[in-house]
């Protein structure tokens, strides 16, 4: 597919719809417009988590591909048995791809993807990440940032919320020397289906973490998921890049950052925080675009 | 005839995986599993077996693996022991009930602590209850042979169930014998390339596989697992006795009953201590006692009316076991006494728990046991449970 993807070209076909996600849902966007990009010979592996909680409910059935649940930690492991079992059996053209949320990606699958990616297998691995554990009520997870107040690191008089930064996944796959990766954001969907794109081209394994917010879990209006998406984008609390060919890409360097304050206060899991701790998430964005600004703009 | 080689149980299992040929191995390495894998390995570098081999980063990732190339109807095998067995237990009821026709062989080991790395059965009672069925060997020939009635079993489309081979660790694996290989062309008769019908995923007809079912239709779902799993009893039947006639080899099925006929007291053993046994029988019967021996095959299905059947006769029965359910007795104790409880005159039982982290059980200590059975069958009480060969009792 040569053609430009952008919101005229994409087909309208849905892969991925009667899913019981709440409304403003941004994973189940990335999904659906993933799933768009991918094509029907697409075969899905979701860990436990809200996309496979809301899709594979007996009898009815959210995917009109193929999917599958896997066990937790085992996105990377299955996705790759599915690919492998495929080649066997001669079935050319396909995709095997998994879906799986933060935790399921930086926590309890870690271990699995690096065993992926460490054997190249041809595999999307896509990492919806709405930063925490959603699915059974917003717990802290590895990629909840700093200062989120989650119902397993509330914020009282104590401690501000979650404590820990949040764990770099882009480098950490990265650094397996993986054949394609990107960061990415429902805020920015034809960045994001370009990246789809890409990955889907390239044989051997691709990472693509994008950024879907959570109205539920982050206490916002469910309208406005994808322009929050874009203002973290936009205050610099994402970020949109790539790793290809053992090289890093910002492709996206504002000038000046948008305000952080604006991106927070319309999250009730930020409205508790306090200047200092503003400062502590402003000087740890600062300190990481110093080091892209320096090493991945080309 | 095929040729024979000597060879241990670990390069048995290896043989007969090849002659199964299935599309993809994913392997951990655990002790004393290593050689099985090793050998497959081997197999794929020289390209006497055509799969991929998968260097999953774990025993958990190992059966994922595996599950997503059963899902889409390719033929999968793993290999696993002990702690390693239990690390990737969440997968295995994961598979069983979504019917994926997995053979994973087991090496029978104990498990820590005390950290130990010989064979008894405490890894695989442990998942008993997981929906694998489980058969255990008595020697290296069995465990070749089982490789390949494994999948004809699990594919078996009234079946559908992920079968786990079981071998006593170091005992089986590691110990050398010699052993028939079957020819390639003859196995690939009786076992033809898996053709999975329905349960997999597939471009012209996709499917979602491993879905949800809440309280509405979770119970019909397993229900009829449990009626599958009950059924495969004839299934496997058939099976033993189709690769019978065709490589000369008939395991009995489910169950197998060595000089019961007349017997007083019988013993029912798994695995290699079957061998010890039946030598004992032999000199036992030669002293004129009415002893019989019966060998478990499969512990899922279990064998219930086979065992009753067999010893409805016998004053007593002896059980070993080479594990132990903490706060109560030995796993196929339990499970022997529920199956004879159906009888209109039950036999006197007892369990013979030994052979924990590898201590042998010698023909001295089934002669004892023997001893036993024959002392309570003349009315002098025995223990119900005893443990053999152990020296800090009481």
């Amino acid at each position: 597919m040569n053609q430009k993807l952008n919101a005229r070209t994409i087909t309208n076909k849905e892969l991925f719809y009667g899913h019981k996600a709440c409304g403003g849902c941004g994973e189940a966007l990335a999904v659906r417009l993933a799933m768009k990009v991918l094509g029907e010979r697409t075969f899905a592996s979701l860990p436990a988590g809200c996309m496979s909680a809301v899709s594979f409910i007996y009898p009815n059935m959210a995917f009109t591909s193929n999917a599958i649940i896997t066990p937790f930690a085992s996105t990377g492991a299955v996705a790759a048995g599915v690919a492998a079992g495929l080649k066997a059996l001669g079935i050319e053209d396909t995709h095997s791809v998994g879906f799986a949320g933060d935790g399921g990606t930086a926590d309890i699958g870690l271990q699995a993807l690096s065993g992926a990616i460490d054997r190249n297998d041809d595999i999307i691995y896509f990492c919806n990440d709405n930063e925490a554990y959603m699915n059974t009520g917003i717990q802290k997870s590895g990629l909840t940032p700093y200062g989120t107040r989650t119902t397993t690191s509330p914020a009282g008089e104590n401690l501000p919320g979650s404590i820990t930064m949040k764990k770099n996944m882009f480098e950490i796959v990265a650094a397996h020397g993986i054949a394609y990766a990107a960061t990415a954001s429902i805020g920015y969907l034809e960045d994001f289906m370009k990246k789809v794109q890409k990955a889907k081209d390239i044989k051997g394994t691709s990472y693509i973490h994008v950024f879907a917010p959570c109205p539920t879990g982050w206490g916002h209006e469910s309208n406005i998921a994808v322009s929050l998406a874009k203002q973290a984008v936009d205050c610099g609390l994402w970020y949109l890049a790539e790793y290809e060919n053992g090289e890093f890409t910002l492709n996206k360097n504002p000038k000046e950052f948008s305000s952080v304050e604006d991106y927070l206060k319309v999250q009730g899991r930020f409205k508790h925080l306090e200047d200092r701790d503003i400062e502590i998430i402003k000087n740890h964005r600062d300190t990481k675009w110093k080091k892209m600004r320096r090493d991945w703009v080309r | 005839m095929g040729k024979k080689l000597f060879i241990s149980g670990n390069d048995a299992v290896a043989e007969g995986v090849r002659l199964a040929k299935p599309h993809v191995i994913s392997a951990y390495p655990i002790t004393p599993q290593t050689i099985a894998v090793e050998r497959l390995s081997e197999m794929v570098e020289d390209g006497s077996l055509r799969a991929e081999y998968m260097h999953v980063e774990s025993e958990h990732s190992a059966l994922a693996c595996a599950m997503g190339v059963s899902s889409v109807g390719a033929r999968a095998f793993t290999a696993t022991s002990s702690q390693g067995l239990l690390y990737m237990a969440e997968c295995l009821p994961y598979a069983s009930g979504a019917r994926m026709p997995i053979v994973m062989m087991n090496a029978n080991r104990a498990l820590a602590t005390p950290w130990n790395i010989y064979g008894d059965q405490m890894d695989s009672m442990f998942l008993i209850n997981s929906g694998w069925i489980q058969v255990y060997v008595e020697d290296a020939q069995e465990a070749l042979d089982m490789m390949i009635q494994a999948y004809k079993i699990a594919e078996h489309e009234e079946v559908m169930t992920p079968m786990m081979v079981n071998l006593d660790g170091f005992v089986l694996t590691h110990t050398y014998e010699l052993v028939e290989i079957p020819e390639q062309n003859k196995v690939d008769e009786f076992l033809p390339p898996i053709n999975m019908t329905k349960q997999k995923m597939d471009v012209d007809n996709p499917k979602s596989l491993c879905i949800s079912a809440g309280n509405d239709f979770n119970m019909e779902f397993k229900i009829k697992q449990e009626m599958d799993m009950k059924n495969s009893v004839t299934v496997i039947e058939g099976v033993d006795k189709e690769f019978g006639d065709k490589f000369g080899r008939y395991y009995n099925g489910m169950l197998e009953e060595y000089r019961c006929e007349d017997a007083q007291v019988i013993l029912i053993t798994t695995g290699s201590v079957t061998g010890t046994s039946r030598i004992v029988v032999d000199a036992l019967r030669e002293e004129g006692k009415k002893v019989g021996l019966l060998k478990l095959r499969y512990l899922r299905p279990f064998p219930a009316e086979g065992i009753s059947d067999t010893v409805k006769n016998a004053k007593v029965v002896g059980v070993i076991d080479k594990n132990i359910s903490f706060g109560f007795e030995g796993t196929i104790f339990t499970n022997v006494n529920s199956a004879l409880i159906t009888l209109e005159k039950t036999p006197k039982t007892i369990n013979f728990i030994g052979g924990l982290g590898g201590r042998d059980i010698t023909k001295k200590n089934i002669d004892e046991m023997f001893e036993s059975l024959l002392k309570e069958a003349s009315g002098e009480k025995q223990e119900r449970i005893q443990y053999m060969n152990v020296r800090c009792m009481g």
